[in-house]
Protein backbone atom coordinates (compact mmCIF):
# COMPACT_ATOMS: atom_id res chain seq x y z
CA UNK A 1 0.00 0.00 0.00
CA UNK A 2 2.79 2.45 0.97
CA UNK A 3 6.35 1.84 -0.06
CA UNK A 4 9.39 4.07 0.04
CA UNK A 5 12.59 2.85 -1.56
CA UNK A 6 15.98 4.41 -0.84
CA UNK A 7 14.54 7.89 -0.37
CA UNK A 8 16.88 10.75 0.49
CA UNK A 9 15.95 14.36 0.95
CA UNK A 10 18.00 17.51 1.45
CA UNK A 11 17.21 21.19 1.94
CA UNK A 12 20.15 22.74 0.15
CA UNK A 13 23.22 21.59 2.05
CA UNK A 14 21.17 20.20 4.91
CA UNK A 15 20.51 16.47 4.61
CA UNK A 16 17.16 15.60 6.22
CA UNK A 17 16.69 11.96 5.17
CA UNK A 18 19.31 9.43 4.09
CA UNK A 19 18.43 6.35 1.97
CA UNK A 20 15.38 5.28 3.88
CA UNK A 21 13.13 2.28 3.11
CA UNK A 22 9.59 1.81 4.40
CA UNK A 23 6.86 -0.72 3.66
CA UNK A 24 3.30 -0.61 4.93
CA UNK A 25 0.48 -2.98 3.97
CA UNK A 26 -3.14 -1.83 3.56
CA UNK A 27 -4.93 -1.24 6.88
CA UNK A 28 -1.59 -1.34 8.68
CA UNK A 29 -0.50 1.29 11.16
CA UNK A 30 3.14 2.32 11.03
CA UNK A 31 4.67 4.65 13.61
CA UNK A 32 7.78 6.73 13.08
CA UNK A 33 9.65 7.77 16.20
CA UNK A 34 12.90 9.67 16.43
CA UNK A 35 14.66 12.56 18.09
CA UNK A 36 13.24 16.07 17.65
CA UNK A 37 14.08 17.64 14.29
CA UNK A 38 15.20 14.35 12.74
CA UNK A 39 12.97 14.76 9.69
CA UNK A 40 9.86 12.80 10.76
CA UNK A 41 7.48 15.52 9.57
CA UNK A 42 9.44 15.92 6.34
CA UNK A 43 9.09 12.18 5.74
CA UNK A 44 5.33 12.47 6.25
CA UNK A 45 5.14 15.35 3.77
CA UNK A 46 7.14 13.31 1.26
CA UNK A 47 4.76 10.36 1.60
CA UNK A 48 1.74 12.67 1.32
CA UNK A 49 3.04 14.18 -1.93
CA UNK A 50 3.47 17.67 -0.45
CA UNK A 51 7.16 17.42 -1.36
CA UNK A 52 9.17 15.30 -3.75
CA UNK A 53 12.26 13.49 -2.37
CA UNK A 54 15.69 14.44 -3.74
CA UNK A 55 16.30 10.77 -4.53
CA UNK A 56 14.43 7.46 -4.33
CA UNK A 57 10.86 6.36 -5.08
CA UNK A 58 7.62 6.56 -3.14
CA UNK A 59 4.40 4.78 -3.97
CA UNK A 60 1.06 5.24 -2.22
CA UNK A 61 -1.76 2.96 -3.31
CA UNK A 62 -0.02 2.38 -6.63
CA UNK A 63 0.58 6.10 -7.32
CA UNK A 64 4.06 7.56 -7.64
CA UNK A 65 3.63 11.16 -8.84
CA UNK A 66 3.32 13.79 -6.05
CA UNK A 67 -0.09 15.06 -7.21
CA UNK A 68 -1.42 11.49 -7.26
CA UNK A 69 -0.01 10.78 -3.81
CA UNK A 70 -1.62 13.99 -2.58
CA UNK A 71 -4.97 12.77 -3.88
CA UNK A 72 -4.57 9.56 -1.85
CA UNK A 73 -3.43 10.98 1.45
CA UNK A 74 -5.05 13.14 4.15
CA UNK A 75 -2.78 14.90 6.63
CA UNK A 76 -3.60 15.57 10.25
CA UNK A 77 -1.12 18.23 11.35
CA UNK A 78 0.49 18.62 14.76
CA UNK A 79 -1.74 21.54 15.71
CA UNK A 80 -5.41 20.90 15.01
CA UNK A 81 -5.56 23.90 12.64
CA UNK A 82 -9.34 24.00 12.80
CA UNK A 83 -10.60 27.06 10.95
CA UNK A 84 -11.94 29.34 13.71
CA UNK A 85 -14.63 30.87 11.48
CA UNK A 86 -16.28 27.51 10.78
CA UNK A 87 -18.37 25.36 13.10
CA UNK A 88 -17.04 21.96 14.22
CA UNK A 89 -19.32 20.33 11.63
CA UNK A 90 -18.17 22.56 8.77
CA UNK A 91 -14.54 21.95 9.73
CA UNK A 92 -15.13 18.21 9.63
CA UNK A 93 -16.87 18.50 6.25
CA UNK A 94 -14.13 20.62 4.66
CA UNK A 95 -12.80 17.95 2.27
CA UNK A 96 -16.31 17.11 1.06
CA UNK A 97 -17.03 20.80 0.40
CA UNK A 98 -13.70 21.15 -1.43
CA UNK A 99 -14.70 18.26 -3.64
CA UNK A 100 -17.89 20.07 -4.61
CA UNK A 101 -20.49 18.56 -2.24
CA UNK A 102 -23.38 20.87 -1.34
CA UNK A 103 -23.26 22.27 2.17
CA UNK A 104 -26.29 20.28 3.37
CA UNK A 105 -25.05 16.98 1.97
CA UNK A 106 -21.52 17.52 3.30
CA UNK A 107 -22.84 18.39 6.76
CA UNK A 108 -25.08 15.34 6.79
CA UNK A 109 -22.26 12.99 5.84
CA UNK A 110 -19.76 14.42 8.36
CA UNK A 111 -22.46 14.77 11.03
CA UNK A 112 -23.19 11.03 10.99
CA UNK A 113 -19.83 10.42 12.68
CA UNK A 114 -20.22 13.04 15.41
CA UNK A 115 -21.90 10.74 17.89
CA UNK A 116 -19.34 7.99 17.42
CA UNK A 117 -16.57 10.56 18.00
CA UNK A 118 -18.15 11.78 21.24
CA UNK A 119 -18.99 15.10 19.65
CA UNK A 120 -22.79 14.90 19.51
CA UNK A 121 -24.35 18.23 20.42
CA UNK A 122 -21.23 20.18 19.45
CA UNK A 123 -21.90 20.30 15.71
CA UNK A 124 -22.52 24.03 15.70
CA UNK A 125 -19.82 24.92 18.24
CA UNK A 126 -16.92 27.04 17.07
CA UNK A 127 -13.41 25.57 17.66
CA UNK A 128 -12.77 28.13 20.44
CA UNK A 129 -15.68 26.61 22.38
CA UNK A 130 -14.24 23.07 22.32
CA UNK A 131 -11.75 21.44 24.69
CA UNK A 132 -8.31 20.38 23.45
CA UNK A 133 -9.34 16.73 23.17
CA UNK A 134 -12.52 17.61 21.28
CA UNK A 135 -10.61 19.80 18.87
CA UNK A 136 -8.23 16.93 18.10
CA UNK A 137 -11.19 14.64 17.53
CA UNK A 138 -12.73 17.12 15.08
CA UNK A 139 -9.33 17.37 13.35
CA UNK A 140 -9.14 13.57 13.10
CA UNK A 141 -12.73 13.44 11.86
CA UNK A 142 -11.85 16.01 9.17
CA UNK A 143 -8.95 13.76 8.08
CA UNK A 144 -11.15 10.65 8.12
CA UNK A 145 -14.09 12.23 6.26
CA UNK A 146 -11.69 13.10 3.42
CA UNK A 147 -12.01 9.38 2.58
CA UNK A 148 -8.37 8.99 1.45
CA UNK A 149 -6.70 5.56 1.46
CA UNK A 150 -3.78 6.82 3.61
CA UNK A 151 -3.98 8.88 6.80
CA UNK A 152 -0.81 10.74 7.75
CA UNK A 153 -0.95 11.76 11.41
CA UNK A 154 1.79 14.17 12.53
CA UNK A 155 2.10 13.97 16.33
CA UNK A 156 -1.67 14.27 16.61
CA UNK A 157 -1.81 14.42 20.42
CA UNK A 158 1.45 16.24 21.18
CA UNK A 159 -0.33 19.41 22.27
CA UNK A 160 -2.57 17.67 24.83
CA UNK A 161 -2.00 17.12 28.55
CA UNK A 162 -0.96 13.61 29.69
CA UNK A 163 -4.41 12.43 30.81
CA UNK A 164 -6.23 13.68 27.72
CA UNK A 165 -3.48 12.22 25.56
CA UNK A 166 -3.93 8.76 27.10
CA UNK A 167 -7.69 9.03 26.62
CA UNK A 168 -7.27 10.09 23.02
CA UNK A 169 -4.91 7.18 22.31
CA UNK A 170 -7.51 4.75 23.64
CA UNK A 171 -10.15 6.49 21.60
CA UNK A 172 -8.08 6.43 18.38
CA UNK A 173 -7.31 2.72 18.95
CA UNK A 174 -11.03 1.96 19.18
CA UNK A 175 -11.80 4.14 16.13
CA UNK A 176 -9.16 2.30 14.06
CA UNK A 177 -10.34 -1.12 15.25
CA UNK A 178 -13.91 -0.27 14.24
CA UNK A 179 -12.91 1.27 10.89
CA UNK A 180 -9.42 0.01 9.89
CA UNK A 181 -7.37 2.47 7.85
CA UNK A 182 -3.84 2.62 6.55
CA UNK A 183 -2.05 5.04 8.85
CA UNK A 184 1.42 6.52 9.10
CA UNK A 185 1.80 8.05 12.54
CA UNK A 186 4.63 10.35 13.56
CA UNK A 187 5.20 10.54 17.29
CA UNK A 188 7.90 11.48 19.75
CA UNK A 189 6.18 9.35 22.38
CA UNK A 190 7.40 5.72 22.25
CA UNK A 191 4.53 4.46 24.37
CA UNK A 192 1.97 6.06 22.06
CA UNK A 193 3.73 4.62 19.00
CA UNK A 194 3.94 1.07 20.45
CA UNK A 195 0.32 1.14 21.58
CA UNK A 196 -1.26 2.50 18.40
CA UNK A 197 0.91 0.99 15.64
CA UNK A 198 1.50 -2.53 14.36
CA UNK A 199 5.12 -1.69 13.70
CA UNK A 200 7.40 1.04 14.98
CA UNK A 201 10.31 2.44 13.00
CA UNK A 202 12.96 4.13 15.15
CA UNK A 203 14.79 6.85 13.23
CA UNK A 204 18.22 8.32 13.93
CA UNK A 205 19.04 12.01 14.34
CA UNK A 206 19.48 14.07 11.17
CA UNK A 207 19.89 12.83 8.50
CA UNK A 208 17.16 10.32 9.38
CA UNK A 209 18.02 6.65 8.85
CA UNK A 210 16.23 3.55 10.14
CA UNK A 211 17.92 2.45 13.39
CA UNK A 212 15.53 -0.36 14.23
CA UNK A 213 12.11 -1.59 13.23
CA UNK A 214 10.10 -3.49 15.83
CA UNK A 215 6.67 -5.05 16.02
CA UNK A 216 4.22 -3.91 18.69
CA UNK A 217 3.21 -6.64 21.19
CA UNK A 218 -0.51 -5.78 21.39
CA UNK A 219 -1.52 -3.11 18.90
CA UNK A 220 -4.61 -1.10 19.92
CA UNK A 221 -5.57 -3.51 22.74
CA UNK A 222 -8.99 -2.61 24.20
CA UNK A 223 -7.62 -1.99 27.70
CA UNK A 224 -4.89 0.59 27.15
CA UNK A 225 -3.75 0.82 30.77
CA UNK A 226 -3.31 -2.95 31.02
CA UNK A 227 -1.61 -3.14 27.63
CA UNK A 228 1.07 -0.54 28.37
CA UNK A 229 2.03 -2.18 31.69
CA UNK A 230 2.27 -5.69 30.22
CA UNK A 231 5.85 -7.09 30.51
CA UNK A 232 6.06 -7.64 26.72
CA UNK A 233 5.09 -4.01 26.13
CA UNK A 234 7.59 -2.76 28.72
CA UNK A 235 10.33 -4.84 27.10
CA UNK A 236 9.47 -3.49 23.64
CA UNK A 237 9.49 0.06 25.03
CA UNK A 238 12.93 -0.47 26.54
CA UNK A 239 14.22 -1.87 23.26
CA UNK A 240 12.83 1.09 21.33
CA UNK A 241 14.28 3.47 23.90
CA UNK A 242 17.71 1.86 23.53
CA UNK A 243 17.45 2.19 19.73
CA UNK A 244 16.44 5.83 20.09
CA UNK A 245 19.51 6.48 22.24
CA UNK A 246 21.76 4.69 19.74
CA UNK A 247 20.26 6.76 16.91
CA UNK A 248 20.70 10.06 18.74
CA UNK A 249 24.43 9.56 19.28
CA UNK B 1 -17.11 44.03 50.29
CA UNK B 2 -20.15 44.09 47.97
CA UNK B 3 -19.20 47.55 46.80
CA UNK B 4 -15.77 46.33 45.74
CA UNK B 5 -17.10 43.26 44.04
CA UNK B 6 -19.38 45.38 41.85
CA UNK B 7 -16.47 47.25 40.39
CA UNK B 8 -15.05 44.60 38.00
CA UNK B 9 -18.52 44.01 36.56
CA UNK B 10 -19.04 47.72 36.00
CA UNK B 11 -15.53 48.36 34.77
CA UNK B 12 -16.26 47.23 31.19
CA UNK B 13 -19.13 49.61 30.57
CA UNK B 14 -17.55 52.33 32.66
CA UNK B 15 -14.35 52.22 30.67
CA UNK B 16 -16.11 52.06 27.32
CA UNK B 17 -18.73 54.79 27.58
CA UNK B 18 -18.76 56.67 30.83
CA UNK B 19 -15.08 57.58 31.06
CA UNK B 20 -14.71 59.02 27.53
CA UNK B 21 -18.02 60.89 27.93
CA UNK B 22 -16.90 62.28 31.27
CA UNK B 23 -13.50 63.32 29.88
CA UNK B 24 -15.21 65.07 26.96
CA UNK B 25 -17.68 66.82 29.28
CA UNK B 26 -14.89 68.06 31.54
CA UNK B 27 -12.85 69.32 28.57
CA UNK B 28 -15.87 71.11 27.09
CA UNK B 29 -16.65 72.66 30.49
CA UNK B 30 -13.07 73.94 30.85
CA UNK B 31 -13.12 75.24 27.27
CA UNK B 32 -16.47 76.96 27.85
CA UNK B 33 -15.24 78.59 31.00
CA UNK B 34 -11.92 79.65 29.47
CA UNK B 35 -13.52 81.03 26.29
CA UNK B 36 -16.54 82.81 27.81
CA UNK B 37 -14.43 84.60 30.43
CA UNK B 38 -11.93 85.66 27.73
CA UNK B 39 -9.13 83.84 29.55
CA UNK B 40 -8.36 81.63 26.52
CA UNK B 41 -8.15 84.61 24.13
CA UNK B 42 -5.90 86.43 26.59
CA UNK B 43 -3.71 83.36 26.93
CA UNK B 44 -3.35 83.06 23.14
CA UNK B 45 -3.08 86.84 22.68
CA UNK B 46 -6.08 86.84 20.30
CA UNK B 47 -9.30 88.79 19.88
CA UNK B 48 -12.10 87.00 21.80
CA UNK B 49 -14.22 86.50 18.60
CA UNK B 50 -11.44 84.32 17.18
CA UNK B 51 -11.78 81.87 20.07
CA UNK B 52 -15.43 80.73 20.15
CA UNK B 53 -16.84 78.91 23.15
CA UNK B 54 -18.60 75.52 22.77
CA UNK B 55 -21.94 77.30 23.37
CA UNK B 56 -21.22 79.71 20.49
CA UNK B 57 -20.25 76.81 18.22
CA UNK B 58 -23.44 74.98 19.16
CA UNK B 59 -25.49 78.06 18.39
CA UNK B 60 -23.67 78.49 15.01
CA UNK B 61 -24.46 74.83 14.32
CA UNK B 62 -28.15 75.46 15.00
CA UNK B 63 -28.48 78.79 13.21
CA UNK B 64 -26.73 77.53 10.06
CA UNK B 65 -28.33 74.09 10.18
CA UNK B 66 -29.76 74.04 6.67
CA UNK B 67 -26.56 75.34 5.05
CA UNK B 68 -24.40 72.98 7.10
CA UNK B 69 -26.69 70.05 6.34
CA UNK B 70 -26.50 70.77 2.60
CA UNK B 71 -22.69 70.98 2.66
CA UNK B 72 -22.35 67.97 4.97
CA UNK B 73 -24.51 65.96 2.54
CA UNK B 74 -22.17 66.84 -0.35
CA UNK B 75 -19.04 65.94 1.65
CA UNK B 76 -20.61 62.80 3.05
CA UNK B 77 -21.28 61.47 -0.43
CA UNK B 78 -17.69 62.22 -1.45
CA UNK B 79 -16.37 60.43 1.63
CA UNK B 80 -18.71 57.46 1.36
CA UNK B 81 -18.38 56.72 -2.35
CA UNK B 82 -14.67 57.61 -2.42
CA UNK B 83 -14.15 55.21 0.48
CA UNK B 84 -16.07 52.47 -1.35
CA UNK B 85 -13.94 52.91 -4.47
CA UNK B 86 -10.78 52.86 -2.33
CA UNK B 87 -12.04 49.76 -0.54
CA UNK B 88 -12.76 47.95 -3.81
CA UNK B 89 -9.37 48.92 -5.25
CA UNK B 90 -7.55 47.99 -2.02
CA UNK B 91 -9.27 44.60 -1.84
CA UNK B 92 -8.66 44.06 -5.53
CA UNK B 93 -4.99 44.84 -5.10
CA UNK B 94 -4.67 42.53 -2.13
CA UNK B 95 -6.64 39.59 -3.50
CA UNK B 96 -6.26 39.62 -7.26
CA UNK B 97 -2.52 40.07 -7.08
CA UNK B 98 -2.15 37.36 -4.44
CA UNK B 99 -1.50 34.55 -6.95
CA UNK B 100 0.99 36.71 -8.89
CA UNK B 101 3.73 37.52 -6.41
CA UNK B 102 5.99 39.12 -9.05
CA UNK B 103 3.26 41.60 -10.08
CA UNK B 104 2.72 42.55 -6.45
CA UNK B 105 6.44 43.01 -5.93
CA UNK B 106 6.72 45.19 -9.04
CA UNK B 107 3.82 47.52 -8.21
CA UNK B 108 4.37 47.75 -4.46
CA UNK B 109 7.15 50.42 -4.58
CA UNK B 110 5.02 52.47 -7.03
CA UNK B 111 2.08 52.40 -4.68
CA UNK B 112 4.18 53.32 -1.65
CA UNK B 113 5.69 56.13 -3.73
CA UNK B 114 2.25 57.37 -4.77
CA UNK B 115 1.45 58.03 -1.11
CA UNK B 116 4.40 60.37 -0.84
CA UNK B 117 2.95 62.67 -3.55
CA UNK B 118 1.44 65.61 -1.63
CA UNK B 119 -2.28 65.34 -2.26
CA UNK B 120 -2.63 69.14 -2.00
CA UNK B 121 -0.41 69.47 -5.10
CA UNK B 122 -2.06 66.60 -6.89
CA UNK B 123 -5.67 67.62 -6.24
CA UNK B 124 -5.76 70.56 -8.72
CA UNK B 125 -4.44 68.26 -11.47
CA UNK B 126 -7.29 65.83 -10.78
CA UNK B 127 -9.75 68.74 -11.09
CA UNK B 128 -8.22 69.56 -14.48
CA UNK B 129 -8.55 65.90 -15.51
CA UNK B 130 -11.96 65.03 -14.09
CA UNK B 131 -13.71 68.41 -14.05
CA UNK B 132 -15.38 70.40 -11.33
CA UNK B 133 -17.93 67.82 -10.17
CA UNK B 134 -17.78 64.96 -7.66
CA UNK B 135 -15.26 62.82 -9.62
CA UNK B 136 -11.96 64.50 -8.62
CA UNK B 137 -13.09 64.36 -4.96
CA UNK B 138 -13.94 60.68 -5.28
CA UNK B 139 -10.55 60.07 -6.90
CA UNK B 140 -8.69 61.81 -4.05
CA UNK B 141 -10.66 60.09 -1.28
CA UNK B 142 -10.24 56.73 -3.04
CA UNK B 143 -6.50 57.31 -3.51
CA UNK B 144 -6.03 58.11 0.18
CA UNK B 145 -8.24 55.22 1.40
CA UNK B 146 -6.78 52.69 -1.01
CA UNK B 147 -3.35 52.57 0.61
CA UNK B 148 -4.07 51.39 4.19
CA UNK B 149 -6.68 48.91 2.93
CA UNK B 150 -4.40 47.45 0.25
CA UNK B 151 -1.39 47.16 2.55
CA UNK B 152 -3.41 45.65 5.41
CA UNK B 153 -5.11 43.13 3.08
CA UNK B 154 -1.82 42.13 1.46
CA UNK B 155 -0.23 41.69 4.91
CA UNK B 156 -3.25 39.68 6.07
CA UNK B 157 -2.98 37.35 3.10
CA UNK B 158 0.71 36.86 3.75
CA UNK B 159 -0.01 35.93 7.39
CA UNK B 160 -1.79 32.71 6.36
CA UNK B 161 -0.35 29.70 8.23
CA UNK B 162 1.67 27.57 5.76
CA UNK B 163 0.75 24.45 7.76
CA UNK B 164 -2.94 25.23 7.23
CA UNK B 165 -2.26 25.59 3.51
CA UNK B 166 -0.65 22.13 3.45
CA UNK B 167 -3.59 20.71 5.36
CA UNK B 168 -6.01 22.29 2.85
CA UNK B 169 -4.01 20.83 -0.05
CA UNK B 170 -4.35 17.31 1.34
CA UNK B 171 -8.09 18.05 1.70
CA UNK B 172 -8.25 18.63 -2.07
CA UNK B 173 -8.69 22.41 -1.97
CA UNK B 174 -8.33 24.13 -5.36
CA UNK B 175 -6.54 27.48 -5.59
CA UNK B 176 -9.87 29.34 -5.49
CA UNK B 177 -11.10 27.28 -2.51
CA UNK B 178 -7.83 27.95 -0.69
CA UNK B 179 -8.39 31.68 -1.22
CA UNK B 180 -12.07 31.67 -0.29
CA UNK B 181 -12.05 29.20 2.62
CA UNK B 182 -8.68 29.89 4.22
CA UNK B 183 -6.90 33.01 3.00
CA UNK B 184 -9.77 35.49 2.74
CA UNK B 185 -11.11 34.86 6.28
CA UNK B 186 -7.54 35.07 7.62
CA UNK B 187 -7.03 38.43 5.93
CA UNK B 188 -10.44 39.86 6.85
CA UNK B 189 -9.55 41.26 10.32
CA UNK B 190 -6.49 42.94 8.77
CA UNK B 191 -8.65 44.48 6.03
CA UNK B 192 -11.02 45.87 8.66
CA UNK B 193 -8.08 47.46 10.50
CA UNK B 194 -6.94 49.10 7.26
CA UNK B 195 -10.49 50.22 6.46
CA UNK B 196 -10.89 51.82 9.89
CA UNK B 197 -7.68 53.81 9.39
CA UNK B 198 -8.96 54.82 5.94
CA UNK B 199 -12.27 55.96 7.47
CA UNK B 200 -10.52 58.43 9.75
CA UNK B 201 -8.49 60.05 6.97
CA UNK B 202 -11.19 60.02 4.27
CA UNK B 203 -12.76 63.35 5.47
CA UNK B 204 -9.37 65.09 5.24
CA UNK B 205 -9.02 63.84 1.66
CA UNK B 206 -12.53 65.10 0.82
CA UNK B 207 -11.67 68.57 2.18
CA UNK B 208 -8.47 68.70 0.10
CA UNK B 209 -10.51 67.71 -2.93
CA UNK B 210 -13.01 70.48 -2.28
CA UNK B 211 -10.24 73.02 -1.78
CA UNK B 212 -8.87 72.23 -5.23
CA UNK B 213 -12.16 73.20 -6.83
CA UNK B 214 -15.75 72.95 -5.62
CA UNK B 215 -18.78 75.15 -4.98
CA UNK B 216 -20.27 73.13 -2.12
CA UNK B 217 -19.16 70.93 0.77
CA UNK B 218 -17.83 71.36 4.30
CA UNK B 219 -14.32 72.00 2.92
CA UNK B 220 -15.60 74.93 0.84
CA UNK B 221 -17.45 76.31 3.86
CA UNK B 222 -14.38 75.94 6.09
CA UNK B 223 -12.21 77.83 3.61
CA UNK B 224 -14.77 80.63 3.24
CA UNK B 225 -15.23 80.94 6.99
CA UNK B 226 -11.48 80.89 7.50
CA UNK B 227 -11.11 83.87 5.11
CA UNK B 228 -14.01 85.72 6.78
CA UNK B 229 -12.76 84.83 10.29
CA UNK B 230 -16.18 83.30 11.04
CA UNK B 231 -14.62 80.97 13.56
CA UNK B 232 -17.82 79.77 15.22
CA UNK B 233 -19.21 78.33 11.96
CA UNK B 234 -15.75 77.09 11.00
CA UNK B 235 -15.63 75.09 14.21
CA UNK B 236 -19.22 73.89 13.61
CA UNK B 237 -18.28 72.63 10.12
CA UNK B 238 -15.13 70.96 11.51
CA UNK B 239 -17.27 69.31 14.17
CA UNK B 240 -19.53 67.86 11.47
CA UNK B 241 -16.52 66.63 9.54
CA UNK B 242 -15.24 64.83 12.63
CA UNK B 243 -18.74 63.40 13.19
CA UNK B 244 -18.70 61.98 9.64
CA UNK B 245 -15.37 60.26 10.34
CA UNK B 246 -16.68 58.86 13.64
CA UNK B 247 -19.87 57.65 11.91
CA UNK B 248 -17.96 55.83 9.16
CA UNK B 249 -15.54 54.36 11.69
CA UNK B 250 -18.40 53.16 13.93
CA UNK B 251 -20.18 51.63 10.95
CA UNK B 252 -17.05 49.65 10.12
CA UNK B 253 -16.48 48.63 13.75
CA UNK B 254 -20.07 47.38 13.88
CA UNK B 255 -19.67 45.44 10.63
CA UNK B 256 -16.44 43.95 11.95
CA UNK B 257 -18.13 42.78 15.14
CA UNK B 258 -20.91 41.17 13.09
CA UNK B 259 -18.68 39.52 10.51
CA UNK B 260 -15.44 38.65 12.34
CA UNK B 261 -17.21 36.69 15.06
CA UNK B 262 -14.33 34.32 15.79
CA UNK B 263 -12.04 36.89 17.37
Amino acid sequence: MVSARAISHAYGELEAIDRLDLELPAHGVLALVGPSGCGKSTLLELLAGLQQPSAGEIEVDGAGAPAERLARCALMPQRDLLLPWLSALDNAALALRNRGARRGAAREEAGRLFEQFGLAGFERARPAELSGGMRQRVAFLRTLVAGKPLLALDEPFASLDAITRAEMQGWLARALSADPRTVVLVSHDIEEALYLADRVVVLSGRPARVVEELGAPAPRAPDRDAAVTDPAFVAARERAMAALHRGSQ
Amino acid sequence: MTRWRLIPAMRGKLAKWLLPALTLAVLIAIWQLAASTGALADLLGLEPFLVPSPAEIASALWENRSLLAEDAWVTMREIFFGFLIGLAAGLGFGFLLRPFEWVRLSVYPLIVGSQAVPILVFAPILVVWFGYGIWPKLAIVALICFFPIAVATADGLRSVDPEAQKMMRTLDASRAQMLWRLEAPTALPFTFSGAKIAATIAPIAAVFGEWAGADAGLGVLIREDSARLATDRLFAASFLLAALAVALYSLLALAERRIVTWR
